[in-house]
C-alpha cells in the first residue's frame, strides 16, 4: 500500500506504543461511529429501560453495571463517546482554521494587526481555559454546538500563537522572497508558500489539544453546563455516576473514567509520536 | 541596440535607529537589450539591495528615496505594488544567491514550476504549464526532467536546484534576470556550468542579464559592461574591455590585483589594506579615501564622476 510506503508514516508505525493508541483510537471511533451495532441497548431509548434493573452490579446481566434508571453504561458509555469524539475533533478542526488564518496574518504582516491579533490572544491565555468556557457556557446555556464553539474560543489561541511563531521564521526564508519576486502577492505567498510549512507542528498540536478539548467538555458536562442531559457525554455519565459514587455504586462513574482516559491516552501517544517523526531535528 | 532600462540616481536608504543608511547612493547605469552587466564589489557594497531595489523589493525600514528606474517606458520606483508584482517574475525576474533556500521545501518543484507559470498567465492550462516546465527543466539541462518534476528540493543536489531556480527564473520569458550571487553556493567546476547555462538562455530568450557577484573573475567571463561599487556608489562603469583591462579608479586596480595570477611567482597575494567602512560611519570625502593610496587633501571632498576613455569613474586622481 502507498500509504505505508511513506517516509513519515513508516517511521510512526515502528513504536510499538503509538501503534497501541492508534488501536485504541480507531477502536472508539467504530464505537461512536456505529454504537446501535455494539451496545446491547439503546440508553435513549425508555422502552428498553427497565427499573428493576436499576443499579445492577457489573460483570453480570450487564457487562459494565447499570445506572439508576436501569440503563447499561456500557451502550451509555458508546452512545457518550460519539459527543466527546465530536465535541473534541470538531471543536479542534474549528480552532485549527481559526488560529491558522489568525497567525498567518499576524506573523506575515504584522504591525498592528498582530499587535490586536497576539493581544486577545494573550488576553484570553491569562484566564484559565476552564474559567473562559465557563464563562461563554453560562452566558449561552447548554447544547453540544455552544459547547463545539465555547471550545474553540478556548483553543484557537495555541494554534494562531505556534502559527505566527513559524510564519514569522518562515517569512523571511528566500523561498517566501523569491516567491515575492516571482510577482506573487501576499495571499498567494501566506496560502500556497508558507502555509504548507507550517503544518507539521499545528498538525502535532491539533493531536493533543484534540484530547485537551475532550477533557474540557468532560468538565464542562460535569459542573453541568456542557452537553444536555438528553445527550449524556464521558463527562455527563461521569457526573451522574458522581452522585451515587459513594453509596457502593461506583461503576456509573468509573468506567466512564476509564473510557476517557483510555482516549485520551490514546491522542496523546499518537500525538507525541507525531511530533517525533515529523520534527526533522529528531531525524536519525 | 534599444535600452531596457535605465536607472537614474537611484537611491535607497535604510532609516534605522543608529541612523540613515544610504545603502544605495545615487547610482545610475543603464543596460539594453540582450546584454550582461555585472555589478562588482565587496560584501556590503549595497549591490544586493542595488539588485532589490529594481524590483522594488525593498522592506522596511528601506526605502526607495529618489530617482528613477525606466523600464519599457514605466518607472518601477513610482509603480503601484500590483503593476510591480505583474512584472516581477514576468518581464523582470530574479534569482537568489542560495539555491537551498529558494525553493519551497516542502512544494515538489514541478508544481512550484506550474504555478510560477499559471500566476501570470491564469488562462494557460494546467497541461501546457506542466508541457512548459518540463521543457524548462530540459532546457537547464535537467536529467530525466519528467520524472525530476515530481521531486522534493531536499532530494536534489545544490547545482540541479539552482538549475531549477533558473528554470523558474526564465520560465516566463523575461526580458530582465537579476542574478544575485547566483553561483556563490555552488562549488566551482558546478559554477562554471551554471554561469555558462545561464549565459546561453539569456542569449536564446533575448534577455538582459544583471550579474551581480564579489567574484570578478565571473565578471570577466560573463559580462559586456561592468559597474564597480563602493559603500553604495558606484566608483567605475564602463565597458568589460576599459574596467577590466584598463582600471582608472584605484579600487578597482585594487580588486583586479587582488586575482591571483598563474604566470607570476608571488609569496601573498595582494589585498587592499583595510576594510570597507561601516554605511554608518563613512568618511569624510572620497568613501575609499583612507584606503587608498593616493589619497590626499583633495580627497576630503567626495569626486565628481568624469567620464574618461569611455567609462565613468569617480576619482580626483585619474584625469
Amino acid at each position: 500500500m502507498k500509504f505505508f510506503e511513506n517516509e513519515i508514516v513508516a517511521e510512526f508505525f515502528e513504536d510499538k506504543l503509538a501503534v497501541a493508541g492508534v488501536f485504541i483510537f480507531i477502536f472508539f471511533t467504530f464505537c461512536a461511529l456505529f454504537p446501535s451495532l455494539l451496545s446491547p441497548q439503546n440508553p435513549y431509548d425508555l422502552e428498553q429501560l427497565f427499573l428493576e434493573n436499576s443499579f445492577k452490579s457489573p460483570f453480570g446481566e450487564f457487562l459494565l453495571g447499570a445506572d439508576e434508571q436501569g440503563r447499561d453504561i456500557l451502550s451509555a458509555i458508546m452512545y457518550g463517546l460519539r459527543i466527546s469524539l465530536y465535541v473534541g475533533i470538531a471543536s479542534t478542526i474549528l480552532s485549527v482554521f481559526i488560529g491558522l488564518i489568525a497567525g498567518l496574518v499576524s506573523g506575515y504582516f504584522g504591525g498592528i494587526i498582530d499587535t490586536i491579533i497576539m493581544r486577545i490572544a494573550d488576553i484570553q491565555l491569562s484566564f484559565p481555559a476552564i474559567l473562559v468556557a465557563l464563562i461563554i457556557m453560562a452566558l449561552w446555556g447548554q447544547g453540544v454546538t455552544k459547547i463545539v464553539i465555547a471550545i474553540t474560543i478556548v483553543n484557537w489561541v495555541y494554534y494562531a500563537r505556534t502559527a505566527r511563531g513559524v510564519v514569522l521564521s518562515e517569512k523571511e526564508k528566500d523561498y517566501a522572497q523569491s516567491a515575492k519576486a516571482l510577482g506573487m502577492n501576499s495571499v498567494s505567498i501566506m496560502v500556497k508558500e508558507i502555509l504548507p510549512n507550517i503544518m507539521a507542528p499545528i498538525i502535532v498540536i491539533a493531536t493533543v489539544r484534540i484530547a485537551n478539548a475532550i477533557i474540557l467538555e468532560a468538565t464542562l458536562s460535569f459542573l453541568g453546563l456542557g452537553v444536555p442531559i438528553t445527550e449524556p457525554s464521558l463527562g455527563s455519565l461521569i457526573s451522574n455516576g458522581y452522585q451515587v459514587l459513594f453509596s457502593g455504586y461506583w461503576w456509573g462513574s468509573v468506567f466512564p473514567g476509564v473510557v476517557l482516559m483510555l482516549l485520551v491516552i490514546s491522542i496523546n501517544l499518537i500525538g507525541d509520536r507525531l511530533r517525533d517523526v515529523m520534527n526533522p531535528r529528531l531525524k536519525r | 541596440m534599444s535600452e531596457m532600462l535605465r536607472v537614474k540616481n537611484l537611491k535607497t536608504h535604510f532609516d534605522t535607529r543608529k541612523g540613515l543608511v544610504k545603502a544605495v547612493d545615487d547610482i545610475s547605469f543603464s543596460i539594453n537589450k540582450g546584454e550582461i552587466l555585472g555589478i562588482v564589489g565587496e560584501s556590503g557594497a549595497g549591490k544586493s539591495i542595488t539588485g532589490f531595489s529594481l524590483i522594488n523589493l525593498i522592506d522596511s525600514p528601506g526605502e526607495i528615496v529618489d530617482g528613477s528606474i525606466l523600464f519599457n517606458d514605466r518607472d518601477l520606483a513610482h509603480l503601484s505594488e500590483d503593476e510591480l508584482s505583474r512584472i516581477r517574475g514576468g518581464e523582470i525576474s530574479m534569482i537568489f544567491q542560495d539555491p537551498q533556500m529558494s525553493l519551497n521545501p516542502v512544494i515538489t518543484i514541478g508544481k512550484q514550476l506550474i504555478e510560477t507559470v499559471t500566476y501570470h498567465n491564469p488562462e494557460t492550462s494546467k497541461q501546457d504549464a506542466y508541457k512548459k516546465a518540463v521543457e524548462m527543466l530540459e532546457l537547464v539541462g535537467m536529467p530525466a526532467p519528467e520524472k525530476r518534476m515530481a521531486s522534493y528540493p531536499h532530494q536534489l543536489s545544490g547545482g540541479m536546484k539552482q538549475r531549477v531556480v533558473i528554470a523558474m527564473a526564465l520560465i516566463n520569458s523575461p526580458k530582465l534576470l537579476i542574478a544575485d550571487e547566483p553561483t556563490t553556493a555552488l562549488d566551482v567546476t558546478i559554477q562554471a556550468q551554471i554561469l555558462f547555462l545561464m549565459k546561453k538562455l539569456t542569449q536564446e530568450f533575448g534577455s538582459s542579464l544583471i550579474l551581480i557577484t564579489h567574484d570578478i573573475a565571473v565578471v570577466a567571463q560573463m559580462c559586456d559592461k561592468i559597474a564597480v561599487m563602493y559603500a553604495g556608489r558606484i566608483v567605475e562603469y564602463g565597458s568589460n574591455k576599459d574596467v577590466l583591462y584598463n582600471p582608472k579608479h584605484p579600487y578597482t586596480k585594487g580588486l583586479i590585483q587582488c586575482l591571483p595570477r598563474l604566470n607570476e611567482e608571488k609569496a601573498r597575494l595582494y589585498q587592499i589594506p583595510g576594510v570597507m567602512p561601516s554605511l554608518l560611519a563613512l568618511p569624510v570625502g572620497c568613501y575609499f579615501s583612507d584606503r587608498c593610496p593616493y589619497a590626499d587633501e583633495e580627497c576630503k571632498v567626495y569626486p565628481e564622476t568624469i567620464t574618461l576613455e569611455g567609462r565613468l569613474v569617480s576619482c580626483h586622481k585619474v584625469k
